[in-house]
């Protein structure tokens, strides 16, 4: 038996979990760096996997299978495609800039620090160490349901994601809030539980469909389901089929979110600290829309063309609806939730446009989303743990004083309105491309994002980083050595992947040809080309 | 010299690496930032220079040069490669980005030597030359669309580079927005390439015009025409380039004259083959040009502030080269020749407006100058001679490739050719019109001279420059390196159109990458010619009247109804004020009501008729939040255990 890699990447962020959580209160300081180690090592292990991993070679790599629950057919089942492999790529990248991000961002409050050691009297459950942990625990269960091809396994990891998500919006809350204590602290609950139970309805939706695929296909190896599938001897009546879509489907539209079902994700980025509204948005959302590629076209493509043009209507309102909400918003953190919500629209759009540059453009979307979102959302996180507002309308000149962290923001928003050069741009360009061979009404409503993105990002530039310098701003520190870590390096690889996708879409397209050869669809020809 | 092509790349990568210094290279660069910033702009125009020998010496089809350096999105069924090509056009161009972009560097040099920031807006303008030099040399519309966005970034960051001023902020963002519609036009226009050609490469899809109808040429005819409108702020989106007058001055000459302006004009006149076999399109194309070139004439005309008035009459000149760019092969060559004429004097014409502020008190209402040509030899000589070359003065610059461009117009025949001919001849007067009234009102007269404003009350001052309340101005020439330019530029205003027609070198040169033909205008040439220095002398003779002859009140007039409309942009701000800003504001602060209550308030309310959900959520508030949260993973854990014991029996 070979080196089990996948489970192995996926296994050292847990133990790391259980190991940071383990350390003592006074080891506050050790803690972080042992949950920081660990994520880096697994950022090393995603490389060697990233390394190992053949683009021209069979559609899952590196597999893994055991038996689990034998009675009921459930298989530790693992493998890897391209897609697969730049998300778990992604997520290892990012979770050691948000530990780096989140470095104080649990550190007992300073206002109660004063007088007693805090940590012995009211913090029993050592905040610090928590913190971390749950993060760790997050990265692990987001890896493995990238590498699950079990759809029961996928279930489990989908669900249990949410539990550390939810104490990590619920426990520990962005500082900066405008009402007292007591209110923020509600407010943070309500967002906690907003979140958990929305994401619990729609897996309490799938699980039903998950069971329903059992009853109908006999496993739930996606393997054996898809090459049954593929075969001829698994035939579903159509209703079934649609009925068991939409089940996924719409777990996966609360997690991604699709309008309608986004307004969970506005509260719980509010309320949360930055590094943890880039866990949700960068991370955790992207195993929805992943989930739309891998399961949704692969299972049941029949009734994926059949939901197709719903599904694109929905996700051109979430385009334009999120844009607009965006102008419209008053807390910077509120702001960039709603700019994800109109991305995750571009997404969609990409991924049921079923062309192979709509598909292509939508995974290098959700990792370039990742990566700029996270650039804006942690400088952003930056400028408001200085000032201790989340709301806009407090800053002004920052640019006079901290021209650097005004630099970075502006470069994070620059990528977030896609601007060519960055890499953004490449993914938008290809969803925008794909979605016009097939519906050019669709693509060209699109179009109307790129407009409005640049309309949120500098308004927002505008309001915070220019004009005089308010008062309030006047002291403010320009970006630490720590905060610079962070960003230097997501700015430099949004740089690198804009000038040079080549090695992401090296590793993509194979895998995007055999979601297009599942749903049987072929790119519409050139006009000139279709005449001859 | 085969090898020659390989240098393409060094063009656009020498100020790109200035950019990238100038930027990154923090404080310790504070006090060499702008020679470096010089030396990587200088370093562009050498290398263009020796390409451009290079090119001489080869025949007049072979001089193409073609540079590919490597596959940009590798995705199925789409390439997007990073290449360059350089011929006839796209060296025109280089040479003039790179040569009046040098100047402009130079100048700037004095003019921002007392602003803290001088690197940064130096490592700007290097971005600045970048960008445009990558639209100019792209093989391709997308990576021409890259170069697209950058000038516009760059534009931005220059426009709000006193960010601290909120006019200057705004005005920024709001170039930014106003190109983003038109970058969406050509955003679309690339789509719409791609499906019907599959591919956006300048040769296959030029090429292949033949092969598809019309109407798609068409379609993608205006969508480029959107984009160019915005680039080259021709009407309806325009409204951004009187307001890009808060950045500092050389950022204007360098916006007008040498980049983003004119890329409009490039992107029509490359993608001809697409208008020529799209006579609608090509028709639109003419239209906007001609009415865009009286609005902006009008614009000019009421203008007080000396670089508005100038934006004004970009805008205007603009409008001659899409107009005549909008002619078809009897206009392109023209287009292109006015575009460098006009690249010469306009730089010169905003320079010398440079130099006046700069001798001012940074003061910019023409109405506080007068007489300064006693204080001013140097700015007055190359602004006088800048003047007469944009009013077409028989034997200076603008007069040849302007005079063409009108005849090309009646040259187009028919009714079209007989309005857009006497359009041009109309612009032609207002232009001398408006331009002789900067002259005189800036450099003859009597001194109107004011004492320097409080600069807390009076936010258009020019940071940077010590101004002391109260205090007369006491003009002054400007130093050498802003003076040298202004001459070098005014050798180009007087010479270049001369050059350029004699032998009609210019329009050969070009020939063979805009096709060529003569026009035959419905009456004879020497009766235009005629006809184009009447229209001069009426809107000369019109200015002295009226700004030589009476006395200028400091305080402008009420004016007339379309006078006072004209100092407003002809209400298009306030258009744009009423139904984009204030309808968009509407729109959106319902829409985030909307968001809060209906939508989030339907789904949870729907969930709650399932499950019960809403009593739930109101109890969070409590505080057991977290007990709950559990309990109810517990109880889905139960279900998930309960369904498979099921399935098992």
């Amino acid at each position: 038996m070979s080196f089990p890699l996948l489970t192995v990447t996926a296994a050292l962020p847990a133990i790391g979990a259980i190991a940071t959580a383990a350390v003592p209160a006074a080891g506050r300081t050790a803690a972080k760096w042992l949950a920081l180690l660990f994520s880096l090592g697994t950022l090393v292990l995603a490389a060697v996997v990233l390394v190992r991993f053949e683009p021209g070679g069979d559609r899952y790599q590196l597999t893994e299978s055991h038996a689990w629950i034998k009675d009921f057919g459930v298989r530790y089942e693992l493998g890897v495609d391209g897609i697969g492999v730049a998300l778990l790529a992604l997520t290892a990248l990012l979770i050691p800039f948000v530990i780096l991000a989140g470095w104080h961002d649990a550190d007992p409050s300073p206002a109660s620090a004063g007088d007693t050691p805090v940590e012995t009297k009211k913090y029993r459950w050592r905040p610090t160490q928590g913190f971390f942990a749950l993060i760790l625990a997050v990265e692990a269960m987001v890896i493995l349901s990238f590498e699950a091809t079990d759809v029961f396994l996928f279930y489990i990891l989908f669900e249990a994601m949410l539990i550390p998500m939810y104490f990590l919006i619920g426990g520990f809350g962005d500082r900066a809030h405008a009402g007292s204590d007591e209110n923020a602290s509600a407010q943070r609950s309500y967002a906690a539980v907003k979140f958990l139970l929305y994401n619990l309805v729609g897996g309490l939706i799938m699980l039903a469909a998950v069971i329903g695929l059992y009853v109908v296909a006999g496993s739930f190896s996606l393997n054996e389901i898809a090459e049954a599938r593929a075969a001829g001897t698994l035939d579903m009546a159509t209703n079934t089929e649609r009925l068991l879509f939409l089940g996924f489907f719409f777990a996966f539209a609360v997690k991604a979110p699709l309008w309608p079902l986004h307004t969970w994700l506005p509260n719980a980025m509010g309320e949360a600290t930055a590094p943890v509204a880039v866990l949700i948005t960068a991370v955790v959302d992207k195993v929805g829309t992943f989930a739309m590629l891998r399961y949704c076209l692969q299972l049941f493509p029949e009734a994926s063309k059949w939901a197709t043009p719903v599904i694109l209507v929905l996700a051109l309102i979430s385009i334009v609806y999120g844009a607009l909400l965006a102008v419209g918003q008053r807390d910077i953190k509120r702001l960039v939730a709603y700019a994800s919500i109109s991305h995750f629209g571009f997404i969609i759009l990409g991924i049921f446009a079923m062309t192979s540059q709509g598909q292509s453009g939508a995974t290098l979307y959700m990792v370039n989303h990742g990566i700029s979102t996270a650039a804006l959302m942690l400088v952003a996180g930056f400028l408001i743990s200085r000032r201790g507002s989340r709301l806009i309308a407090d800053y002004g000149g920052v640019q006079k004083v901290a021209p650097v962290l005004a630099g970075t923001f502006l470069i994070g928003g620059l990528a977030t309105l896609s601007l060519p050069g960055l890499a953004p741009f490449v993914s938008e360009f290809l969803v925008l491309v794909g979605t016009f061979a097939r519906y050019p009404v669709a693509g060209i409503i699109a179009t109307f994002g790129i407009v409005l993105a640049a309309l949120y990002t500098l308004v927002l530039y505008q309001r915070t980083m220019t004009g005089p310098v308010k008062a309030e701003v006047r002291g403010m520190p320009d970006l630490k050595v720590r905060e610079l870590a962070v960003v230097a390096p997501l700015i430099a690889l949004l740089l690198f992947l804009g000038v040079f996708p080549k090695p992401l879409t090296d590793i993509v397209n194979p895998a995007v040809e055999h979601t297009m050869s599942d749903v049987q669809k072929k790119d519409p020809k050139p006009e000139v080309e279709a005449a001859k | 010299m085969t090898n020659s092509e390989n240098l393409i790349a060094l063009l656009v990568a020498a100020p790109l690496l200035g950019a990238v210094v100038l930027l990154c290279g923090g404080r310790r660069l504070d006090r060499s930032g702008h020679w470096i910033g010089t030396l990587f702009a200088a370093a562009s125009f050498v290398v263009g220079a020796v390409l451009f020998v290079d090119m001489l010496g080869k025949g007049a089809d072979e001089r193409a040069m073609h540079q590919s350096l490597y596959d940009w999105i590798p995705v199925e069924g789409f390439q997007a490669d990073v290449a360059f090509q350089l011929d006839q056009l796209s060296m025109t161009f280089v040479l003039l980005i790179t040569g009046v972009g040098s100047l402009i560097h130079v100048y700037s040099i004095g003019y921002m030597e007392h602003d803290e920031r001088r690197r940064r807006f130096f490592g700007y303008l290097n971005l600045f030359l970048a960008a445009m030099l990558l639209l100019v040399l792209a093989d391709n519309y997308l990576l021409l669309y890259v170069g697209w966005e950058g000038v516009g970034l760059a534009s931005y960051l220059l426009i709000g580079f006193w960010q601290h001023k909120p006019s200057a902020a705004t005005a920024a963002k709001k170039a930014f927005l106003v190109n983003r519609v038109g970058d969406m036009g050509l955003s679309i226009a690339i789509m719409l390439m791609f499906t019907t050609f599959g591919t956006f490469t300048f040769g296959p899809v030029l090429e292949a015009t033949g092969e598809t109808s019309e109407g798609t040429l068409t379609a993608i005819g205006l969508l480029l025409l959107l984009a160019a409108c915005g680039k080259s702020a021709q009407v309806p989106l325009q409204s951004w380039l009187g307001d890009a007058m808060e950045g500092p001055t050389p950022v204007s000459a360098l916006i007008h004259a040498a980049t983003m302006v004119t890329a409009g004009v490039y992107l029509i006149t490359r993608s001809g083959a697409i208008f020529n076999a799209a006579p609608d399109a090509q028709l639109a194309v003419a239209v906007v040009g001609a009415v865009t070139l009286i609005f902006g004439a009008i614009v000019g005309c009421a203008k007080d502030d000396i670089k508005k008035a100038l934006a004004g009459s970009t805008m205007s000149q603009i409008g001659y080269m899409i107009l005549a760019a909008g002619l078809g092969p009897i206009g392109y060559a023209f287009a292109i020749m006015h575009l460098v004429t006009h690249g010469f004097f306009k730089a010169g014409l905003f320079l010398g407006a440079g130099s006046v502020m700069h001798g001012m008190n940074d003061e910019v209402d023409m109405r506080k100058y007068g007489g300064l040509r006693k204080y001013m030899p140097i700015t007055f000589v190359t602004f006088g001679l800048g003047y007469l070359a944009i009013i077409g003065f028989p034997g200076l610059s603008g007069f040849f490739s302007k005079d063409k461009i009108i005849e090309a117009a009646f040259a187009k025949g028919g009714t079209e050719g007989w309005i857009l001919g006497c359009t041009a001849l109309l612009g032609a007067a207002i232009t001398a019109y408006y331009m002789t009234r900067v002259m005189l009102l800036t450099f003859f007269g009597e001194k109107r001279w004011q004492p320097a404003p409080d600069p807390d009350k009076a936010p258009s001052v020019e940071p940077g420059i010590e101004v002391h309340p109260g205090e007369m101005p006491h003009p002054h020439e400007s130093p050498k390196s802003m003076t040298i330019p202004m001459v070098v530029l005014a050798f180009g205003s007087v010479f270049a159109g001369g050059l350029f027609s004699l032998n009609d070198s210019f329009v050969n040169w070009l020939k063979p990458v805009t096709e060529f033909e003569h026009g035959h205008p419905p009456i004879s040439a020497t009766v235009i010619t005629s006809a184009t220095v009447v229209a001069l002398v009426i809107g000369l003779g019109i200015a002295y009247v009226q700004y030589g002859r009476r006395p200028v009140p400091t305080l402008a007039p009420r004016g007339s109804l379309l006078t006072r409309a004209a100092r407003r942009d002809l209400l298009q701000d306030d258009f744009n004020h009423v139904v984009l800003v204030r309808g968009g504001e509407h729109l959106t602060r319902s829409l985030v009501y909307v968001d809060h209550t209906l939508v989030d308030g339907v789904v949870n309310g729907t969930a709650a008729s399932f499950g019960g959900l809403s009593g739930r959520l109101r109890k969070l508030q409590n505080g057991y939040a977290r007990t709950y949260a559990v309990s109810m993973f517990g109880g889905t854990a139960v279900l998930i255990a309960a369904t498979l014991l099921m399935r098992a029996v």
